[in-house]
């Protein structure tokens, strides 16, 4: 199993198809709109309200630049401190690498049921259904993880990952699904929130008290000490990470700070961006194993599945610098709109757009540098400031440079952007094409408006007028006002 | 000042008013507008579309027909902010040393409209007359590629007999995106069903930005549901006087 197989969902459609499957959904778009909404709004009300802002958010980006320059050191350092403290480190080159390392360990213990907390690196690799090949069952924790899971869903959001779901849908959910994977939702559920968190608190204590293993990701893990970091609203994570006997972690080679004392920056930037709270209700640390209190047997997956090809990538390689905030996605107009889904990755909105085709492979997911339009909210979001749209411009050239390796060119795109370079490239030849949609816009125009278009225009002109082009371009009325007479040496007209 | 007016090549064939009327502006407040011939366009779909060799012919002209002006004025956010921010990047990558050199002399050259008049002439009250209810949508790359801020409000603020109403969630993209139009058609619809929403809620006889090409997209919307709202770029409401009103 490749790593695109599982970062990318196999069988979903490109961008623009899937997009108009998902703007076709209300019921989604509404939720959508309320929930970025709201979290937008409170973001910025906390980021306001500290003066050092902007301080914050340089600090962190040179904190994650230069740790990435220097990954190979930071990461052997995490694995001597680790392993000092009690710890095992595993390597995993892709997910294949990763899942059987961690199928390997949970068959170690003798068990056949793990719970499991921050799962989108374990999602990225396809981590439950590996299991599910060996027997194992695992159940997610984290209450928007278990609403996903019941379903047979996929998360459509970094943070909120059943943010497509509304308050009667979740009650449905638990309704239909509780009893299939444990203790049953409670007779009469209401679609009280308090209600809903009540079922799921009483369905998941069950999995707690039982589980020997867990599996968690992780949110950052500093170099110098060892420590491994989670950060949550729910205290699922917590007991997680202290009731099972054996801990095992997934996490992304790009998650190490160098020191311990980095965190500081961190911690106060991710709950601001992401939640938009000034401090998240959980932080979990954990170095190694300590006797007689937590795990006591505690494992590292360190998990490449594309990274250091990322890394490689000058203008790239910055997406790694995500701490997986969201911010973004709760800004992005496109997402609004369309929510997880569409992106056909774990990793959706605009981080996804630049996190995805690296991480997999420009080809594999050609479609998602063009699934913005570049208004830039993402990176004014970015609490470490990835520049998202500098990111998209440059994965769009090697989407066109990819189709032009394997021969997948001309395009009739790529056959209009040749044509309209010839055009663009000379002036002389760009005068005669306005004078001839100059002549072409007067038969079609009714009071200077165009309806209906041709081509690849069709779509744009089912619900836009389009204006006709002027009948003497400024460049013609320049000559004919201006330079009547006159000779002029500016410019070339060649 | 002698400033050379860069049209961009989708304003010299479809809103040639706009750059009429960015020259009676300028000449109106004493500076010498020049229209150099050999100007095409900034490279911009090319480039954001990935076709990054198509967009080196485009940034090699423009550095050379533009070099040597006081200043170098767009009508266009997203134009000036292509210039700005793109074409050092692609003339690295393709070009040569002598074509970087070019670009890095010619772009601190290059103004939007609204940070010319601001920030090198000078001047927030250009002496214009436009007695309309009017909302003004600030462009995403005038917003965030440029941090033009609120230039053009203090420009728009000052004409007189204007009645400026505020857009609701004015700094919503509207959709339009160059390509992204075509190619994320049902998107860009979605958006641009929102930002007209928000237009037709200002009651605004005018619609004002800083690019036709957002103009293009909304106003398109805006006729076909013959709502009566127009467009208006910038510039125009600007160049209007009290005996010439546009």
């Amino acid at each position: 199993m490749s790593g695109a197989d599982n970062v990318v969902w196999l069988g979903t459609p490109p961008f623009p198809e899937a997009a108009r499957a998902a703007l076709a959904d209300t019921r989604l778009r509404a939720n959508l709109r309320r929930a970025t909404g709201t979290i937008r709004d409170r973001r910025l009300a906390v980021t306001a309200e500290l003066d050092d802002w902007e301080d914050l958010r340089d600090t962190a980006a040179a904190v994650k630049r230069r740790t990435l320059r220097h990954l190979d050191r930071h990461l052997l350092r995490l694995e001597e401190t680790v392993t000092a403290a009690g710890g095992t480190v595993h390597w995993a080159a892709d997910a294949a690498e990763a899942n059987a390392i961690v199928t390997r360990l949970v068959q170690a213990t003798g068990e056949s049921e793990i719970v499991k907390v921050k799962s989108m690196t374990t999602q990225e690799i396809g981590l439950n259904e590996a299991l599910a090949e060996a027997g194992i069952r695992a159940y997610e924790t984290d209450l928007a993880e278990l609403i996903v899971q019941l379903d047979g869903d996929r998360p459509s959001h970094i943070l909120v990952p059943a943010i497509h779901r509304g308050r009667s849908e979740i009650r449905e959910i638990f309704r239909r699904q509780m009893g299939k994977w444990g203790r049953p939702a409670p007779e009469g559920l209401t679609d009280d929130p308090r209600d809903l968190a009540e079922a799921a608190r009483l369905h998941l204590r069950e999995k707690f008290l039982r589980a020997k293993v867990a599996v968690s990701g992780a949110n950052f893990a500093a170099a110098d000490t060892g420590t491994v970091v989670v950060v949550e609203s729910e205290g699922n994570g917590r007991m997680c990470l202290t009731l099972p006997e054996t801990l095992i972690t997934v996490m992304g080679i790009e998650k190490v700070l160098p020191s311990f004392a980095d965190l500081d920056v961190f911690l106060r930037l991710l709950p601001r961006s992401s939640t938009g709270e000034r401090m998240n209700p959980y932080t979990s640390l954990w170095t190694g194993v300590t006797e007689g209190d937590g795990p006591q047997d505690f494992h590292l997956v360190l998990l490449d599945n594309g990274r250091t090809a990322t890394l490689a990538d000058e203008v790239g390689r910055q997406a790694l610098s995500c701490i997986r905030c969201s911010a973004c996605l709760n800004v992005c107009p496109v997402y609004e709109r369309t929510g997880g889904h569409a992106y056909g990755s774990v990793y959706p909105g605009p981080i996804g757009a630049v996190l995805t085709p690296q991480l997999v492979g420009v080809e594999n997911a050609a479609s998602l540098p063009f699934a913005s339009t570049l208004c830039g909210a993402c990176y004014d979001a970015c609490p470490v400031k990835i520049d998202i749209p500098e990111v998209l411009v440059h994965l769009r050239a090697k989407a066109v440079e990819a189709k032009r390796r394997d021969r997948l060119l001309p395009t009739p795109e790529a056959f209009a952007m040749k044509a309209a370079g010839v055009v663009l490239s000379s002036p002389r030849r760009l005068a005669a094409v306005q004078r001839l949609a100059a002549l072409g816009a007067r038969l079609v125009a009714r009071d200077g408006w165009i309806g209906v278009l041709p081509g690849p225009f069709a779509r744009w002109s089912g619900t836009r007028d389009t204006p006709a082009p002027a009948r003497e371009s400024l460049r013609a009325w320049w000559r004919r006002t201006r330079e009547a007479g006159r000779t002029t040496t500016e410019g070339k007209g060649r | 000042m002698r400033i050379a007016l860069f049209i961009t090549c989708f304003n010299d064939m479809m809103f040639p008013r706009t750059g009429r009327a960015v020259t009676e502006l300028l000449e109106r407040l004493g500076h010498t507008v020049e229209f150099p011939q050999g100007q095409t366009c900034c490279g911009q779909m090319h480039f954001n579309t990935g076709y990054r060799p198509e967009t080196l012919p485009m940034v090699r002209r423009f550095a050379e027909v533009f070099a040597g002006y006081d200043a170098v004025v767009t009508p266009s956010g997203s134009c000036a902010g292509m210039v700005r921010d793109h074409h050092r990047v692609v003339a690295a990558e393709l070009g040569d040393s002598a074509l970087t050199e070019a670009v890095e002399r010619v772009v601190p050259t290059v103004y939007e409209l609204s940070e010319l008049l601001v920030d090198v002439l000078d001047v927030t009250d250009v002496g214009a007359h436009f007695p309309h209810r009017v909302t003004y949508h600030p462009t995403c790359h005038s917003l965030r590629m440029l941090r033009v801020g609120d230039r053009p409000l203090r420009l728009l603020r000052a004409v007189q007999g204007i009645d400026l109403v505020e857009l609701p969630a004015a700094e919503s993209c509207c959709g339009f995106g160059g390509t992204f139009a075509l190619k994320n058609a049902d998107v860009s619809n979605a958006m641009l069903a929102d930002k007209m929403r928000h237009v037709l809620d200002t009651g605004a006889e005018y619609l004002c930005a800083g690019d036709n090409s957002c103009l293009t997209h909304i106003g398109g919307g805006l006729s076909r549901l013959r709502t009566g709202v127009g467009t208006m770029h910038l510039a125009e409401i600007l160049a209007s006087t009290e005996g010439n009103v546009r």
